[in-house]
């Protein structure tokens, strides 16, 4: 079971077209589903998620610290002021396109903020609702 | 008179000068992309080679945060920083990890600017060129342009 979700990481890194927000859902899904049965992603959990406070890093305590409240929004890094464009695609259509960059920072602000690596049911959850929010 | 004419030019171009520092242009895509999605990308001649060769070591904690970089890439944006670096007199001592704003020729261009500027909420960190260096990422640091219209003299 395990080869399933390492098939897909396979195919789309892999994949030198841009993906869609639907196919890195795909992928995170199927993921989590090997690990946990009859999983569906929620883009409620992932809204919660986006806001709830780690304080793991006092400049970066939340998601919301560099992305504002409104995923929406451009947001400013907390330590250098740059600007940071919308996390949701529904304002900025170049997220979630491209499976190696998601994971990249998944894989740095997760460890920074969260405190641990996110899990894939996390993963899948937050680009639901990043794919979703209107 | 014609050379009285260039002199006037010369003496005009230069101050012009010393506050370009142009991106070289053969940056590679990697440099563009990974190093400016926390911070502009600084032009590799903000710091020397041996600085640029420290900093590209220790990017698993870079000022605190995870910046790593498959190996490839690393080492293309190493080649294209070092090749690039500063004259390693006129910047002087960096600092370990390396900063640019502990560079002497930092020091030197920003000690008229009084210390209430650094911490406020528009500049928010020294890192933050283009809170009053808009064109910073364009290499433009001319005294000319500066944003915050106190600090302009």
């Amino acid at each position: 079971m395990k080869a399933i979700p390492a098939v897909a990481l396979l195919l789309a890194s892999l994949a030198s077209h841009a993906e869609t927000p639907q196919q890195i859902r795909q992928m995170y899904v199927a993921e989590a589903t090997s690990q946990q049965a009859g999983f569906t992603p929620a883009a409620k959990r992932g809204d919660a998620f986006f806001r709830q406070r780690f304080a793991i890093n006092d400049k970066m305590p939340a998601c919301t610290s560099c992305h504002t409240d409104n995923p929406l929004n451009a947001g400013e890094h907390a330590v250098t002021g740059k600007t940071i464009k919308p996390l949701a695609v529904a304002a900025n259509p170049n997220r979630l396109s491209d499976p190696a960059k998601v994971e990249k920072w998944f894989g740095r602000n997760c460890k920074e903020v969260v405190g641990r690596a996110c899990t894939p049911a996390e993963k899948a959850d937050f680009v639901t609702f990043l794919s979703e929010v209107r | 008179m014609k050379s009285l004419l260039f002199l006037a030019l010369l003496g005009s171009a230069f101050p012009a000068l010393a506050d370009r520092l142009p991106m070289p242009a053969n940056a590679p895509a990697s440099f563009t992309t990974e190093c400016s999605s926390c911070h502009i990308a600084y032009q590799p001649a903000l710091l020397k080679a041996a600085d640029w060769r420290k900093l590209m070591a220790g990017l698993s904690d870079h000022f605190g945060s995870d910046a790593t970089v498959d190996q490839k890439t690393g080492q293309e944006i190493g080649a294209f920083l070092e090749r690039h670096a500063g004259n390693a007199s006129r910047l002087g001592n960096a600092g370990n990890p390396p900063r640019i704003t502990q560079t002497s020729r930092f020091i030197r261009k920003h000690d008229e600017i009084p210390a209430k500027y650094w911490r406020d909420p528009r500049v928010k960190s020294a890192a933050n060129c283009e809170a009053c260096h808009p064109d910073a990422a364009r290499g433009s640091y001319s005294e000319h342009d500066i944003s915050i219209r106190e600090l302009r003299e």
